[in-house]
């Protein structure tokens, strides 16, 4: 065996050891995107997840303008955080409808009540059903919707506030 | 009396005690104390946990679920978590394929939405090949190494 080859089972193991290194000061990254952005919101029709708020149809997504899709349940902390920048997007002209993943139509209301209520309509989805449809995988996720209702950009995790000018260039973008 | 009394009737706690009762005190807390996982307020889904009637529709659900992965406990396969969100895929995939769906087509339905990073099952698409030839080239490998081996030997 020649010399250098010799060398040869140290070289792979470095090359093992450094890959794992890299890997601990790269975590993987463990958000799932959906894989729909480009393609038209798939058909569903929940029902109002309130009282006194219209329900939701991917055929009311469709209305020429780009509107703001919210996944959110009023049993999800970050959701909390995420409502008074929604009230901001709200303020600032933005549509937004929302979708409730198994929530009760009173824990609803009261979550309007306490942490405000920008949503045009809210719809109800009991076994995560549409949520599985849009390929999101938690609460609180947003979709942005164009005229034609497709999913143009998904924003998973709560809006933070220093990521409104992304979310409404996101919008102007799908006009 | 009087010699017994001389005898400090409390002894201040040494540290090492002190230690030992908070920390005997937080882990009781800890283990009462509900975890902080976010759940909903609603039942599992119907179909959740509980099987189908028909015996070989329940085989293939199942067959499916192994092989299909959480997306809360990333790493576990739905058939093996507690997420409500496994149960409600769970729940999903008993309806559809109760409803006569072949299980491919749910499997393909999943992965259109959240990639193939979402089935257990690997594609053999051109991105995998070198997982599969690996072990055939290190096989190759070793029965050269060894036939270069016995071939030295003999000339000895």
């Amino acid at each position: 065996m020649s010399r250098a080859l010799r060398f040869l089972p140290l070289v792979v193991m470095v090359l093992i050891i450094g890959a794992l290194l890299w890997r601990l000061a790269n975590p993987a990254d463990t958000i799932i995107r959906s894989k729909l952005e480009g393609q038209p919101v798939p058909a569903f029709a929940l029902p109002a997840a309130t009282p006194g708020k219209p329900a939701l149809a991917s055929a009311d997504l469709v209305t020429g303008r780009p509107r703001l899709l919210n996944i959110f349940a009023s049993w999800c902390v970050p959701c909390i955080a995420e409502a008074p920048v929604l009230a901001e997007l709200k303020r600032r002209g933005v549509a937004i409808d929302a979708i409730a993943v198994r929530d009760r139509p009173e824990d609803v209301a009261q979550f309007l009540v306490r942490h405000g209520d920008p949503f045009d309509r809210i719809g109800s989805d009991d076994n995560s059903r549409v949520q599985l449809a849009l390929g999101s995988s938690g609460v609180p996720e947003s979709f942005v919707v164009d005229g034609k209702g497709v999913i143009r950009f998904q924003h998973v995790g709560p809006i933070e506030p220093n990521q409104i000018p992304d979310i409404l260039a996101e919008l102007e973008k799908a006009r | 009396m009087n010699r017994l009394s001389s005898f400090p009737r409390k002894r201040e706690p040494s540290p090492l005690r002190r230690i030992w009762v908070s920390a005997f005190a937080g882990m009781t807390i800890l283990m009462l104390s509900a975890p902080a996982f976010a759940d909903s307020n609603l039942p599992p889904a119907q179909w959740a946990n509980r099987q189908l009637p028909d015996a070989r529709q329940e085989a293939a659900a199942t067959r499916l679920m192994f092989e299909i992965r959480c997306l809360v406990c990333q790493g576990q396969s739905i058939a093996d978590s507690d997420a409500e969100m496994a149960g409600d895929m769970r729940h999903l995939i008993r309806t559809r394929v109760a409803a006569g769906e072949n299980p491919d087509a749910i499997r393909t339905w999943l992965v259109e939405r959240y990639g193939n990073w979402i089935s257990y099952q690997p594609p053999t698409a051109p991105i995998g090949w070198p997982l599969w030839l690996a072990p055939l080239l290190l096989l190759g490998a070793g029965l050269l190494l060894i036939r270069h081996r016995i071939a030295r030997r003999r000339l000895k």
